[in-house]
């Protein structure tokens, strides 16, 4: 059903008329529908199985490039803190400053971009491909809200899955620092390991979790917003996903610095 | 017997953009209306309007006490359930089988036992013509087909108003011939308001009671069939004779001189009668066609007797030809009661008619005033 009149194109930021308030409007309404997302979690009845299937539909599509990724992001680190360590003269700290590193930055940064990536742009591209074809607009008419239907769901399972990968990703970051340090730059696998707890605290992994949790949120709210407003047919769905993955990149970014300095005034570093 | 909406005053622009204002008209309950008008006029914006999903500035749309316009979310979701909703390609969701489809709205909606689910969508697929092909997705199965099963799908919670989003298109004129009759059929079976927003003149000329056309941002006209079938009004003329004559242009509208040109040269052919057969059904000059009857075996639809005395009422304020093809249609009793004068015209804002029970319809002010 085609609105005559209607301008053909996704809505996004910068289509259209540039005005100073567009920003601000797109912002306002991401916000609104986001508040309107968290009132539907609590009213029943809660669609349980399609939580359950969305997680097995998110998690399918996250964890093996996340595993992929998590693997030479791991060896990275240990390469670069290998070499530096050696040149301070502190080898004894590379596996404490690896785990340090893996936990508190590269796993929940890994997790944002494969959440956002995967997991947002599959949920965005499925429900913008439903708008496109009148399902949404049915589902209303049929007197149900796609938000609590479908978004609810969606966005509890990026959060859960997100989670669960992160812990995933801390795992696999570690295992990957340990061989390329140890078997390839010739470290001493007892200090490695004996100086895992020296720098690095259980509030780190629990800060990353964290981190997770709210990347999940973010991911799956921007990307169900952008796919339930695509319009335009399939090009529509196109940018909405486009869209989606950046502004869900920008705001991950964005947020990880706020949690970041919030995490360092809350929670003192081991040994002060 | 399905519920009267009445429109009133309603205005829609996408930001500077005007698509009609002022539109209003009434769907009398339980009869068949057709909304026709050239493309990019703003039917299906009409018909999304109706239901809520776009909210309109200015204007009124009531329904069982409700204004759509105006009313509260939770409100909207509870009067969306008197609307049945065919889109345009069937708007199936692509995920399920026919038959999840169609019993989706009962398992959100109530609390039936699945073997009374399994109950009512047979009841449902019979009635449109698609058991037997309960398993099959809907990207398996011709576009007919799945209109079919938007149909089903719409039936199922029993709605009061039934909108159709151009059930022609996509489909060969034998495939339109059945699906009209089908809603004919329906509308005889479960007596329910019908709105169809259509490019075909062969449906908009046998199927429908009320005709109504959309022009120019505006309601050209809304009446009963034989008022716009038998109207000297150029629009209409020329939309209801698919010709290129007449004010309706490629994209916009033409200027005067031409139009009046194309109309001279139209009249030396010898008028509409002899312009041939236009696109899509277009034909037959200012002819009142038949309208379709419920197939043999079918109750007879409700709606026809109920019409019958709200033009027979109407009757003095239609021109001669209109009035003419009206009494042709009408029964000898309600002829000579329209003739005897018995029939005092009742006026409700500036809308005729009577209900069941004789009592004139008070029809809200939408505004709230009494």
């Amino acid at each position: 059903m085609s609105a005559p009149g209607e301008k053909p194109t996704a809505p996004g930021l910068l289509d259209g008329k540039l005005s100073p308030l567009r920003p601000l409007k797109a912002s306002g309404n991401l916000f609104a529908f986001a508040l309107d997302v968290v009132r539907a979690v609590f009213r029943r009845p809660f669609q349980l199985r399609e939580f359950i299937q969305q997680t097995w539909f998110v998690a399918s599509v996250t964890i093996l490039p996340t595993a992929l990724v998590a693997i030479p992001f791991g060896a990275v680190i240990a390469l670069q803190l290998g070499s530096l360590t050696r040149q301070l003269g502190a080898q004894s700290f590379t596996g404490s400053a690896s785990v340090l590193a893996v936990l508190r930055e590269a796993s929940p940064i890994v997790t944002a971009l494969l959440i956002a990536g995967a997991g947002g742009s599959a949920i965005c591209a499925d429900l913008g491909a439903r708008k496109i074809r009148d399902e949404i607009d049915a589902m209303e008419v049929l007197g149900i809200s796609p938000i609590q239907r479908l978004v609810v769901p969606r966005v509890l399972a990026s959060m859960l899955v997100a989670v669960l990968l992160n812990g995933l990703v801390s795992v696999v970051g570690v295992v990957g620092g340990y061989f390329f340090n140890v078997i390839l730059q010739g470290g001493t696998p007892g200090a490695y390991l004996a100086s895992f707890s020296a720098l690095a605290q259980v509030a780190d992994f629990w800060s990353g979790e964290i981190k997770a949790l709210v990347f999940g949120l973010i991911a799956g709210i921007v990307a169900s917003y952008k796919g339930l407003r695509a319009g335009g047919g399939p090009k529509g769905v196109g940018d909405a996903v486009n869209q989606a993955v950046v502004i869900t990149f920008l705001l991950l970014f964005a947020v990880n610095f706020v949690i970041t300095a919030i995490y360092f005034q809350l929670v003192p570093p081991k040994g002060q | 017997m399905g519920v009267a909406v009445h429109v009133e005053g309603l205005t829609k622009s996408f930001g500077s953009q005007n698509i009609w204002s002022d539109v209003t008209l009434t769907l009398p309950p339980g009869e068949i209306s057709v909304m026709l008008g050239p493309s990019g006029t703003g039917k299906s914006v009409f018909l999304k309007s109706l239901v809520g999903l776009l909210k309109p500035e200015r204007g009124s749309i009531v329904m069982s006490d409700t204004d759509i316009v105006t009313c509260s979310e939770r409100q909207l979701y509870d009067v969306r359930r008197l609307f049945g909703v065919l889109f345009q390609d069937g708007a199936l969701f692509g995920s399920m089988n026919l038959y999840d489809n169609v019993a989706f709205p009962l398992r959100e909606h109530t609390k039936k036992s699945e073997s009374e689910v399994r109950a009512i969508v047979r009841e449902k697929m019979d009635m449109v013509g698609l058991s037997g092909t309960e398993g099959k997705l809907p990207g398996e199965i011709s576009g007919g087909m799945r209109k079919r099963a938007g149909i089903a799908r719409a039936l199922v919670l029993d709605p009061e108003v039934i909108l159709f989003d151009e059930p022609d298109s996509g489909l060969d004129p034998v495939r339109v011939a059945y699906l009209n009759q089908l809603i004919v059929d329906l509308n005889a079976q479960i007596d329910a308001t019908f709105l169809i927003v259509t490019h075909d003149i062969g449906t908009a000329r046998t199927v429908p009671d009320n005709l109504g056309l959309l022009f120019r941002r505006h309601l050209a006209m809304f009446g009963p069939r034989e008022q716009l079938l038998t109207s000297q009004e150029p629009v209409v003329r020329q939309f209801l004779n698919g010709r290129r004559e007449g004010p309706i242009g490629m994209s916009e509208e033409k200027d005067v001189a031409q139009v009046e040109a194309e109309m001279a040269a139209l009249e030396a052919r010898g008028g509409d009668q002899h312009n041939g057969v236009g696109p899509k059904g277009a034909s037959g000059g200012e002819a009142v066609p038949p309208q379709l009857e419920p197939s043999p075996g079918l109750p007879e639809r409700k709606a026809v007797r109920r019409r019958q005395e709200r033009v027979a009422r109407m009757l003095h304020t239609y021109d001669p030809t209109t009035a003419d093809a009206i009494r042709a249609s009408l029964p000898a009793d309600l002829l000579a009661l329209a003739d005897s004068g018995s029939y005092r015209p009742t006026t409700v804002g500036s809308r005729e008619w009577r209900t069941e029970d004789g009592a004139d319809l008070v029809v809200p002010d939408p505004r709230g005033r009494p």
